[in-house]
């Protein structure tokens, strides 16, 4: 059975009047590494509020269908408990850090304080997780002296900190240094060897191809196309409704048209460019 | 109007020394991309070009005027200052009073103020939203009111911090029209940037800053072909400049036409 299930998934915000998310009928398995991309709009922050119970709990509006994580309905349960299993790290990390600590150390602990982890235990996950993120040397600093990207590091590891089962992440990586930004794909990608659930929104192509196990692509609150990273990321069909492509895929492309480009398919990563356009 | 950084070193009140010791020399006209790994001091550097923040020793100066010797407020009518999170910046009750509101603290004529707003809606394609409130708009249109209403100021130097992030493909184009645009207008444009493929297309100087120093100054392909040394900053060169090396093509290619060119010239 899959661990995450949204069937016929329709919602409204309170003062909106068209539908953000239309008709969406989504399954994921456990362990699975799912990102999820779209023009601006498309509805993907909403996914994800969806996913964390924050839609509709917190944000109320009008919702129909059913969304299951773990066999639990969101429907039938309420936000404090349905956050122990889903962890969410927000687009912009202004907005998620909780101004209410003076050092990393205490933000990243907070999650953990607020369930009432043992202080000993909870010291030591703090750590592993600072250390996972590569934030270590921020652990004394306070979360607003911080840089953009810095901040959207601390924002993530206190979800990861909490361990959920299902993690949904919206753009952690926006604000982050372009080597940073695979790290963090690469620490999401060991997540979800260990059996977490993953679905990450993300604008960047490469590395998407390079780590998630499948891609949803959306659009205006519809899912236009899923399937294999490669098959999904070289679609003429992205291309056409606006979505990014990777420079490798654009430019093999461009170079089929002149004969310069043999392969059927068309590249997303490094290594498929590569390999297509060696002598 | 030229910018001059003259050994500037800046030191945060909690003692974190943020940058040591900047030399550098934008021209009048230039556009400028600044690369580098998170914390490495590039928004600390650019907040002093409009004197946000002032050198704790050392000197920036804007034309002739030097940033300590003139109020945040007076340097706006040189420098021209995009934040990187938009919802720090906006605060009007609509789109147009928004953008209205730095030309008027400059001081000039209606007529003036009318046609630089309706230059700055129009490049930004915000035209339709003038009578919304800007908080709400998505956040990528919240991005362009912020744009659109440095732009409407017609300062000589405008700077971008982080324009692209968040942003979609269709967005990413249309701020990469706006900087083309201030670029045919003569205007210094510095933009931060993680968006290196974005960087390659658009800015012909780069900068690159790892912890609070320059480590890389030069020409866009010069600075981005520098592989090992841009990952001490945490960059890694664009798609096809990566692409190129591992073909082993001979020269350095940042764009699409001059990977293509390349490929046809050895095949």
């Amino acid at each position: 059975m899959a661990f995450v299930t949204l069937q016929n998934v329709t919602y409204k915000y309170p003062l909106t009047e068209k539908p953000v998310l239309q008709n969406i009928n989504l399954q994921i398995q456990e362990g699975e590494f799912v990102s999820v991309i779209g023009p601006n709009g498309a509805g993907k922050s909403t996914l994800c509020y969806a996913l964390a119970g924050f839609v509709p709990h917190f944000f109320k509006g009008e919702i129909s269908g059913e969304i299951e994580v773990d066999g639990k309905l969101s429907s039938k349960s309420t936000l404090d408990t349905w956050v122990l299993n889903v962890g969410l790290a927000f687009q912009n990390p202004f907005n998620q850090i909780s101004g209410a600590k003076y050092t990393v150390f205490e933000e990243i602990a907070f999650g953990l304080e607020n369930i009432g982890v043992p202080r000993d235990e909870m010291k030591k996950r703090v750590e592993d997780a600072m250390s996972l993120t590569g934030i270590s040397e921020l652990a004394d600093r306070s979360p607003y002296s911080l840089s953009g990207g810095q901040q959207q590091r601390v924002a993530l590891t206190s979800i990861l900190v909490m361990r959920p089962r299902l993690l949904v992440l919206d753009e952690p990586t926006s604000q982050m240094d372009p080597i940073g930004t695979r790290e963090v794909f690469g620490v999401v990608r060991k997540m979800a060897e260990e059996g977490m659930t993953v679905v990450m929104v993300e604008h960047k192509v490469e590395w998407i191809a390079e780590f998630a196990d499948r891609v949803i692509a959306l659009k205006e609150g519809q899912i236009l196309m899923e399937g294999k990273p490669n098959e999904v990321l070289t679609s003429d069909l992205l291309t056409e409704n606006g979505f990014g492509v990777s420079r490798y895929t654009s430019t093999a492309r461009e170079a089929k048209k002149q004969g310069l480009w043999k392969k059927q398919n068309l590249p997303v990563t490094l290594d498929e460019a590569v390999e297509g356009f060696k002598k | 109007m030229n910018i001059n950084i003259n050994n500037l070193r800046f030191t945060y009140p909690t003692g974190l020394e943020a940058l040591k010791g900047i030399n550098l020399t934008i021209d009048s006209g230039e556009q400028v991309a600044i690369v580098g790994q998170n914390g490495a001091g590039k928004t600390t550097l650019v907040r002093h070009f409009n004197g946000l923040l002032k050198p704790t020793t050392g000197s920036v100066s804007i034309g002739d005027w030097e940033t300590t010797k003139h109020s945040t407020a007076k340097l706006a009518s040189r420098v021209g200052y995009v934040f990187q999170n938009p919802d720090e910046q906006l605060f009007s009750r609509d789109v147009l009073t928004e953008v209205s509101f730095g030309p008027k603290n400059l001081g000039y004529a209606k007529e003036k103020i009318d046609e630089l707003v309706k230059r700055a809606l129009s490049l930004t394609e915000l035209n339709d939203k003038t009578e919304t409130n800007p908080y709400d708009l998505s956040p990528t249109w919240r991005k362009m009111v912020a744009l659109a209403s440095i732009i409407a100021m017609d300062t000589p130097s405008v700077i971008f911090d982080e324009p692209t992030t968040g942003q979609d493909a269709v967005n990413v184009g249309r701020i990469a029209h706006v900087i083309a645009e201030l670029k045919k207008e003569g205007k210094t444009v510095i933009t931060i940037t993680h968006d290196i493929d974005f960087c390659a297309e658009n800015f012909e100087r780069v900068i690159a800053l790892a912890k609070g120093q320059v480590l890389l100054d030069g020409a866009a392909r010069e600075v981005l072909g520098q592989e090992e040394i841009l990952a001490q900053t945490y960059v890694d060169p664009p798609q096809l400049t990566r692409l190129g090396k591992r073909l082993g093509l001979k020269e350095t290619v940042t764009r699409q036409e001059e990977f293509i060119s390349a490929i046809a010239r050895r095949a």
